[in-house]
């Protein structure tokens, strides 16, 4: 992995295993680069954690340097949290300070209190105080890495949302779904046959996915929570490439019902189901814009693959993608301003953005294997799928280019990842 | 007990022969003596041996050694076209169909592993879209064939070279 602007050389954290998932692969998470501006925040170990499953700071801290926003100055343990020495933390070169406390409750749910501190105005700038069940103390500690997150830097924090991606050995195919830092593993889907293509619903309770159980490509919805599965695609020839439509009621699909592959779109109940785009070539990986409003795919109209843009209708079609011979699997921000996508460069596919108002493009990636892009849902980070060291293995990467992380287990291939939405 | 039996047989032929026949005729045992020979060809230890008998299959589809165990169609790099060497595994499953009008298969377009998961489904779509209609131009009813795509997520081959890339651009011919 290829260090950029190296404050720190490639932090190593190796995964803890989380007391509600036992059998949870280890992932290991290598970090390398940093923000532009690193905020200095002390992170206090909390009063009490080792009551709680998780090591409360111990998430956060991780969360917060994995952002590559902060540069974490331990603080280790303040178990008076009502009388801090301001003016000691800001000698030691913090903004702001962490602490919190953790109290076992009578009916075995935990309560979770953290308070973000201003080193220089002295004042709290931020505080929750939630009971939460041991399953969700990991969660707790995702959601005040998120309130620092935003409080600090005025971008809402990711940290808890979560991603799923398929991973693979042999014939083993199964649908994971985790935390965003890969933590807290759990299998949604297991096959002997390939699972593509996730897609989360907006509301995080359901993915859609193609299965090749029926020995060719079908879309499925799954209900993550009552297992419930529904055939959503399933016409003569292949169906592929689901996309939500902001309302969570559609899907955006590609089929190759007319003899080529195209983009219709259905309801995710299987009915009601429409043409949208009209070639005689290739038009797949329909994407649809945070407000509705568009639908980006894959086509090979020009020849090669290019990423255009259409009304969900079908009309008003345009071309996005003009750099390369080989653009695929666009991949919008939420704010509708950034495309991502997979770019054939010198026989390499790579990671590029592209800012649609400028048509600026950059690369954000150095490996050559790159597949699968998809944004955090606060849009400044994505996670794609890439090869290392012969395995397939996940990364992420900042808008920015700055700040890399790569994912890698034990054994076998990771592959297909996709960023949840915030939750609810 | 058969063999009892056998003696007794020729021991009574033995008597009734010589008491119908001349001392002359005597020398006649030797077609009587054949009979215990013919006996013992058969030795009694195979009584259990089980020797297979095959029936010709009449569905040469079950042949394996037939044109029809070839269910393989390989394309060039970047090519949707079925070549030359193609050619004679879509005509005889062709005839095959025609012929067979009960009978109905998936054609699985392949790709090789290089590229987006989603793109390559739509390539090897095509591949198997161009078999499709290769068949249909020699009279196969649509309704017998259904065209879809594996993309690159089930390799033939393994390898990360040009040699496995060739093997995986391929489309299969199954039969439902």
């Amino acid at each position: 992995m290829k260090k950029l602007n190296m404050l720190y050389t490639g932090l190593v954290i190796a995964a803890t295993m989380g007391s509600m998932a036992p059998a949870q692969a280890q992932m290991r998470i290598e970090i390398s680069g940093v923000g532009s501006n690193q905020i200095p925040v002390a992170v206090a170990g909390f009063a009490n954690e080792g009551v709680s499953p998780q090591k409360i700071s111990e998430i956060i801290k991780a969360d917060l340097e994995r952002s590559g926003a902060f540069k974490i100055i331990d603080a280790g343990v303040i178990n008076d949290v009502n009388n801090i020495d301001y003016s000691g933390w800001k000698a030691k070169g913090a903004d702001a300070l962490v602490v919190g406390t953790v109290d076992a409750l009578a009916d075995g749910r935990y309560d979770v209190r953290y308070k973000l501190l201003d080193t220089v105005k002295q004042a709290k700038i931020s505080n929750l105080d939630k009971a939460v069940t041991a399953q969700f103390t990991r969660l707790s500690a995702h959601l005040i890495a998120d309130d620092v997150f935003f409080k600090l830097t005025g971008i809402r924090g990711a940290f808890s949302t979560r991603i799923s991606y398929v991973k693979q050995e042999g014939r083993n195919y199964q649908l994971m779904v985790a935390d965003a830092d890969g933590e807290n593993e759990q299998l949604a889907l297991r096959s002997n046959e390939p699972i593509i293509s996730p897609s989360w619903s907006p509301d995080g309770t359901k993915v859609a996915y193609v299965s090749f159980e029926q020995k060719k490509p079908v879309v499925y919805v799954q209900n993550l929570i009552t297992r419930a599965r529904t055939v959503v695609a399933n016409e003569k020839g292949s169906n592929s490439a689901p996309s939500w439509a902001p309302s969570g009621n559609k899907l955006a699909v590609a089929l190759s019902k007319s003899g080529n592959t195209q983009v219709y779109t259905v309801n995710i109940d299987g009915s009601n189901l429409q043409r949208t785009s009209n070639s005689s070539g290739i038009d797949t990986e329909p994407q649809w814009s945070a407000d509705g409003s568009s639908i980006y795919f894959t086509s090979d109209r020009s020849g090669g693959p290019q990423i255009y843009r259409m009304n969900p209708d079908g009309s008003d079609v345009k071309r996005v993608t003009f750099g390369g011979s080989y653009n695929i699997s666009p991949r919008i921000s939420s704010d509708g301003k950034t495309l991502a996508y997979i770019s054939r460069r010198d026989g390499n596919f790579q990671l590029f953005v592209l800012d649609l108002a400028s048509g600026q493009e950059q690369r954000l990636s150095d490996t050559t294997d790159d597949e699968s892009p998809s944004f955090a849902p606060n849009g400044k980070y994505i996670m794609y799928a890439t090869r290392a060291a012969g395995r397939k293995s996940l990364a992420v990467v900042s808008v920015d280019g700055r700040v890399k992380q790569r994912l890698t287990t034990q054994a076998g291939n990771i592959k297909e990842p996709t960023w949840g939405p915030f939750m609810q | 007990m058969r063999k009892l039996s056998s003696l007794a047989f020729i021991v009574t032929t033995a008597a009734i022969l010589s008491a119908c026949s001349t001392p002359v005729k005597v020398s006649e045992p030797p077609p009587v003596v054949e009979r215990p020979v013919e006996k013992a060809v058969t030795p009694q230890a195979d009584t259990r041996t089980v020797a297979p008998v095959e029936t010709k299959s009449l569905d040469p589809l079950d042949d394996p050694k037939g044109v029809l165990a070839n269910r393989s169609v390989y394309f060039d790099f970047d090519s949707y076209v079925v070549r030359a060497d193609g050619k004679p595994v879509v005509e005889n499953h062709s005839a095959y169909l025609v012929k067979n009008k009960n009978r109905s298969i998936l054609v699985q377009g392949n790709t090789d592993e290089r590229g987006g998961a989603e793109y390559n489904l739509a390539l090897g779509q095509k591949r198997a879209e161009a078999v499709r209609k290769a068949m249909s131009t020699l009279g196969v009813p649509e309704s017998q064939i259904e065209a879809v795509s594996l993309g690159k997520e089930k390799p033939k081959a393994e390898g990360h070279n040009e040699e496995a890339w060739a093997q995986n651009r391929r489309a299969d011919i199954v039969y439902k």
